[in-house]
Parts: structure tokens; C-alpha cells; sequence
């Protein structure tokens, strides 16, 4: 017990203490996703993400959301087991046909009003699988997207920016 | 190493061989030259399976079989056939057989009697060739669900790559499962989306009370036909595919990819650049083996090594976002070298961050390792017995946890590890604690050997222009991942491109071994087992 009290005293809070620019705005983009959480939802997002056919690199920065660093749950984004729960669908990699039921089924679970939002360059353009016997491609090919999160992968921050982005169209 | 111990290494083959001949078994033609440093052996198919028993019974591991068609117009003079290789390995020596049945009856003897492990590799190699495996435990397909029909194969040329059937993929419910029947037996289905942020696949257990009776896999739901999408490409397009087969492995994986395609073009990679790559494939290692270890403790309910290593991985992350130019390192492994370089401020940089990582890991470490509300739960669950990890063939920390020592990194040591030596922790528990031990010490073992690997850093070039490539030169990959042994078969068409890619994800041997070491645990102890395992789903359903 006291191991642990005493390397989390030791690491404090890290959460809060910006080290370099990125944290700054990290921080700045942050609070302005808990303002328009707030205005659009009333208090939180709740995601239920969907891996569509991804690499498993999409999925390691949406990990690093929760980690001490960004902790995304301070600004009310969640992480929820069910689509019945969701707000929205965060889904990633290309579609592959193998998974293209489940995908449909899944967003057909998620009460309306509801956003999807495609992160990942796969997921917005089909990437570097694009459409084959295999792949269904782009998200958007499958179920209607609302935003899409571009990168391979994206970085968590490129991942807060674009829920920012979502709740705002 | 030097010519006369590599021959004393292969000591084995002549028993092997003598004992082929015992069976009647004779190999058409061996040499070393094809397939370097592997041995190649031709048989003719019907001595397929007797090649496997014998060996077997020596003790050889099986490492993996892919099947190869050749169908094009330049095929071969006896016309259109599928080669099939299979790789065996023994104290470090690497043994490829080789076989070719005619594609108009392409029947073939199943290994999968004497190697249970590579029953999913043979129903992979029917699914995606019609390679037709006789006497198969499984008959069932494994990659193929709904998205091509059964009469069908994506990998011969002529099956488009844009596939024949267009329209809506239905789902795949006719899968026969294997039932389990009896007064409270019961069913639970779950998957392919899962519950959590992961990877899709469906689990189908069959439990009585909290226990489990049964546990079947049901993978291919990622399966993006990155096999088919290689044929064509380019070294460097290669590279870039085999960086997203498994993303959490992106530097093994482009790493084992353009060292087939640098054997296969004799070609030589500056010393700068091999030792770069180690370097980026150990920082992989403990950048999962630390996000692994949280990730089990969390699975407990101990969220406290959940945060504290989510933190230092993060940490490592951008680290290598600012030395490397990506946080998981991807695309900075090229045919020919590497797509980065170390300053000697990055160097300095780099021993400080290795030295406060070591310093980091200690109290975390050291929690994990003696906790006893851990113990509690870690500690003789899962447990793989060393009989089933050495019958399915675990490499990696599911083999060192469960007796089975082989690193490829000390046991054939390929560059940089021939020059700076690996050591290798090595475990016979077989439970979640002896894979979370020998994940911790593997994070251990690889920060010194960074530390020893930049004290000896060779200078000189990053990277040499990969040499064109004869048609039909093949190479074989083998590069330590940081889930094990992953293996790698190339081969050459026209004009220097990709006319064949098979990545053997270590995952192949453990997802079997999942369904064994669940046997007569709780229901809710399987997330904290499977992600003691951690197999890949997209390494594995390509
Ligand atoms: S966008 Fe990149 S990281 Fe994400 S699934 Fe595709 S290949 Fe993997």
C-alpha cells in the first residue's frame, strides 16, 4: 500500500501540468470540447467505437485518450461498452467486407440523434487498402460519416481535435 | 558467425534426413542457396505429411506453411500448380520443405496431425488458394466468411482483385461451431464488436457454473486481402503494407518484409541502418510490453499500474515521435535501410530518457511483481502447460512463460543482435504472472541492450538502393517481434515486383493457445487471460 501511495504522490498530478505546447493546447482544445459538449448534449459524449478491419494502430491512440495525459473523460467524453449508449460512433480502418454486417447493425443500435465520426486515414479514404474483394473502403461507403479524423494514425491531440469538430457540425 | 559453425549448427539435418530415408521419404533436391539462411528440401506431395511426422518426432518446430500459385503465363513448364512451403525450426537452424501439386488437383496431405498448431495456417491457404489439405482435423474454413464464394480463390490470378461479387457482404451465421451439450451447459456468443477498444472477432464459449468448458475462436473478420493488395507493389509499397499489417508491430513486421526482399536481392544493408532498426524494434517492445502490463492489471481491477504505465508509454511515444518522426515508428523501415537518423544529441537525448525509463519501470515493477491482491488473481490463472505451448508452437512471451526459450534474437542472431548479444528471460509457470514476469524482464533486457547498442552505434549510410530483382527470387524473413517469432516469404514476379507476400504473425500459435490455457477458468477472468496472450486479429486475418 504505501509503494503505492508513495510513486502516485511522486507522480502527481500530470494531468495538469502542461510540459510543452502540445499540452497547452491540448488543454485549450479541451475545455472548448466540455463547452459545446455541454451546449449540444447537456453534459457528456458517450462513444462507442467500432474497429471496421483497422490495423490495431487507430485503436493504440484512441487508447492514449485515457491516459493520465489527456484523460479524456474530464472534458465528459466517454468510452461505452453498448451502441444503445452511444451518442456516437467512433470508427475506425477500412471497412472489410467481413465486417460490414456488423458495422451496419451497430450503427443501426445507436439511438438517433447520433454522429459518426471516421478516424483514421482508412476509415475517411480507404488508405492504404482502399476497396478490394476484401475492403468496403472508406467508412462512408458503408453508413453516412460526419466527421472525419485524417491521419495514420491520428495522434490523440488530431483525436480531440476532430470531437471537437464533430460536435460542432 | 563463421561458415564452420553454421555448418556444425545444421547437425540435425543428417539425422533428419536419414531418418526421412527410413520412411521412405527421399528429398528430391536440398540446398542453401534459396532461401538463406533456411535449408530448402523438394519433396514429392505424397511424402508431405510423412516429412511432418518425422520431424515431429525429432522434436523440429513447425513455424508456419503458406501456399504459393503459380498461375500466371510465365508459370512453369508443367503448368499451373501451387507450391507450398512449410518452415521447421530447430536449435536455431531453419528448415524450409517444399512441395508443388498440380493446380488441376491440387491435394495435399495435412501437417496439422503432427503439428496441431498450423491447422489454421492449411485452412488459411484453402480459403485464399483452393490448396485442398486431405485428412485436415478441421475441415471448416477459417479466413473465408461471406465476402467471396466458396468455389473461389482470392489468390490466383485469375480472381480480380476488386473481387466478383459486389453489393452488401451478408453476415456469416452458418458457421458450424462445435457445441458442447449437457445438463447447464451453456452458451455465451460474443463478438465480432467487442466491449471494449479492440479488435473484432467473435468468442464462442460453452460454460457450466462460471467455468469454462470450451472456448472457440472465430477470427478473418479484419481480413483486408493483404495478401492479394502486395501482389504488384513495389519494395517500397511493400514496406509501407507490411507497416499496417499489425499496426502494434509496424516495425517487425516492415522489418521482416524488406529483410526477405534484401535476401532475396543478395542486397546489403548499411550497418547503421540494421542497428537503427533494432533499436526502433526494441523501443516497439517495451512501448507494448509496458501498455500490455497496465492493461493486465487493469483487468484485475488494479488501476493504479494501469495509469503509471499508460504514462511511461505515453512518455516513450512521443519520444519516439521526436527522434523517429512517428509515435509508433512507422514507415521509418525501408527496403534497403532506414528512413531516419539519430543525431548525437539524439543519442545523448536518448541514453538520458533509457536511464530515467529504468529508473521509472523500478517502483511500478516492483508493485506488480509482489502485490497480493495480484497474486491473488494472476497467479495460476491461464496457465499454458509447456506440453501445449510446445505442440502449438508459442514463441515470444507466451512461449517463455510456459518453457519454451526460443529468441530469435539470441538463437539466430541476425544483425544488430550477432554484435551486440540478447539475453532471453525464460519461465514454466505458464500462468497470467509468468507472462506479465517475462514481459517486465523483457522491458528490462532491452533497455540495457539499447544502452550497450548505442555505445557501439556504427556510423556510415542509412540506406543502399535495394538491387533489381531477378524474377522469381524468393526470400525468407525471420525478425524477433515483440510477440515472438515473425516470419516473412517473398517472392519476385516480373519487373521487380511483389508476385507473392505471406507474413507469419506469431499470433498464428497463440490464439490456439488461448483456447487451451481458458480451459477451467471463470468466465470473467477471460479478458485478464486473452490480454495476457494479446494476439493480434489484423496480423493474423490479413
Ligand atoms: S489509418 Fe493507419 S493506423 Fe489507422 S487503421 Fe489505417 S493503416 Fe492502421
Amino acid at each position: 500500500m504505501f509503494r503505492i501511495l508513495k510513486q502516485s504522490l511522486k507522480t502527481g498530478v500530470i494531468t495538469e501540468t502542461p510540459p510543452d505546447l502540445a499540452d497547452a493546447e491540448l488543454e485549450r482544445i479541451g475545455v472548448e470540447l466540455r463547452r459545446t459538449i455541454e451546449a449540444r448534449l447537456g453534459r457528456s459524449l458517450a462513444i462507442r467505437q467500432v474497429d471496421a478491419g483497422s490495423c490495431n494502430a487507430c485503436e493504440l491512440e484512441i487508447h492514449a485518450l485515457n491516459n493520465a495525459y489527456y484523460d479524456v473523460e474530464r472534458f465528459g467524453v466517454r468510452f461505452v461498452a453498448s451502441p444503445r449508449h452511444a451518442d456516437a460512433l467512433l470508427v475506425t480502418g477500412p471497412v472489410s467486407r467481413h465486417m460490414e454486417m456488423a458495422l451496419r447493425r451497430t450503427w443501426r443500435a445507436t439511438p438517433a440523434p447520433k454522429f459518426v465520426i471516421a478516424a483514421g486515414s482508412c476509415a475517411c479514404t480507404g488508405g492504404e487498402f482502399g476497396v478490394s474483394y476484401a475492403s468496403c473502403g472508406a467508412v462512408e461507403n458503408v453508413i453516412p460519416v460526419d466527421v472525419k479524423i485524417p491521419g495514420c494514425p491520428p495522434s490523440p491531440l488530431d483525436l480531440l481535435k476532430g470531437l471537437l469538430g464533430a460536435l460542432r457540425v | 558467425m563463421t561458415g564452420a559453425e553454421r555448418i556444425r549448427r545444421f547437425d540435425w539435418l543428417s539425422e533428419y534426413l536419414a531418418r526421412l530415408e527410413d520412411e521412405h521419404v527421399i528429398a528430391q533436391h536440398g540446398d542453401a542457396l534459396a532461401l538463406p539462411p533456411a535449408h530448402r528440401l523438394e519433396l514429392d506431395p505424397e511424402d508431405w505429411a510423412p516429412a511432418a511426422k518425422v520431424a515431429a518426432g525429432m522434436g523440429l518446430r513447425h513455424a508456419g506453411l503458406w501456399a504459393d500459385c503459380l498461375d500466371d503465363a510465365a508459370s512453369t513448364e508443367e503448368g499451373p500448380c501451387i507450391r507450398v512451403q512449410a518452415c521447421l525450426e530447430y536449435g536455431g537452424d531453419y528448415l524450409v520443405l517444399q512441395t508443388e501439386v498440380p493446380m488441376s488437383r491440387p491435394l495435399l496431405a495435412s501437417q496439422a496431425t503432427s503439428y496441431p498448431g498450423v491447422a489454421r495456417l492449411e485452412r488459411h491457404a484453402h480459403d485464399l488458394t483452393g490448396l485442398e489439405l486431405t485428412g485436415q482435423p478441421d475441415g471448416r474454413r477459417w479466413t473465408r466468411h461471406q465476402a467471396w464464394p466458396e468455389d473461389r480463390f482470392p489468390l490466383r490470378s485469375d480472381f480480380p482483385r476488386a473481387g466478383e461479387t459486389p453489393g452488401r457482404t451478408p453476415a456469416d451465421a452458418d458457421y458450424a461451431f462445435t457445441r458442447v451439450q449437457g445438463t447447464g451447459v451453456y452458451e455465451i456468443p460474443v463478438g465480432p464488436v467487442h466491449a471494449g477498444i479492440i479488435e473484432p472477432g467473435h468468442f464462442r464459449f460453452h460454460a457450466m457454473g462460471e467455468d469454462v468448458l470450451q472456448l472457440e475462436e472465430r477470427l478473418g473478420y479484419v481480413h483486408k486481402g493483404i495478401e492479394k493488395l502486395a501482389v504488384g507493389r513495389d519494395p517500397a509499397a511493400l514496406a509501407r503494407l507490411a507497416g499496417r499489417l499489425s499496426g502494434d508491430s509496424s516495425v517487425a513486421h516492415a522489418w521482416a518484409a524488406c529483410q526477405a526482399m534484401e535476401r532475396a536481392t543478395d542486397c546489403i544493408v548499411p550497418p547503421r541502418a540494421l542497428a537503427l532498426r533494432g533499436l526502433m524494434a526494441e523501443r516497439e517492445r517495451i512501448a507494448n510490453h509496458l501498455g500490455d502490463i497496465g492493461a493486465i492489471c487493469n483487468d484485475v481491477g488494479f488501476a493504479f499500474a494501469q495509469v503509471q504505465c499508460a504514462r511511461l508509454r505515453e512518455l516513450w511515444q512521443r519520444r519516439s515521435l521526436a527522434l523517429f518522426g512517428h509515435r509508433l515508428m512507422m514507415d521509418a523501415v525501408v527496403p534497403g535501410g532506414v528512413a531516419c537518423d539519430l543525431t548525437d544529441k539524439a543519442i545523448e537525448e536518448l541514453q538520458r530518457d533509457h536511464a530515467q525509463m529504468k529508473v521509472a519501470i523500478e517502483p511500478v515493477f516492483d508493485v506488480v511483481e509482489d502485490h497480493p491482491s495480484l497474486d491473488d488473481r494472476l497467479m495460476s490463472t491461464g496457465v499454458l502447460s509447456e506440453a501445449d505451448a510446445r505442440q502449438l508452437g508459442c514463441t515470444g512471451y507466451v512461449g517463455k512463460a510456459s518453457g519454451q526459450g526460443f529468441d530469435l534474437r539470441r538463437d539466430t542472431p541476425y544483425a544488430p543482435y550477432d554484435a551486440v548479444a540478447m539475453d532471453a528471460p525464460l519461465m514454466t509457470e505458464g500462468d497470467v504472472a509468468a507472462r506479465v514476469t517475462v514481459r517486465m524482464a523483457e522491458v528490462r533486457n532491452s533497455l540495457r541492450w539499447m544502452d550497450r547498442l548505442l555505445k557501439v552505434l556504427p556510423g556510415g549510410a542509412l540506406a543502399v538502393d535495394l538491387p533489381p530483382a531477378e524474377e522469381g527470387a524468393m526470400g525468407l524473413g525471420a525478425i524477433d517481434g515483440w510477440r515472438g517469432e515473425i516470419l516473412c516469404f517473398v517472392r519476385f514476379g516480373a519487373d521487380g515486383r511483389i508476385a507473392r507476400y505471406f507474413p507469419r504473425d506469431p499470433s498464428w500459435f497463440t490464439w490456439p493457445a488461448l483456447e487451451r490455457l481458458i480451459l477451467g477458468n471463470i468466465v470473467p477472468d477471460f479478458p485478464v487471460c486473452n490480454k495476457s496472450v494479446n494476439g493480434s486479429y489484423s496480423g493474423e486475418d490479413l
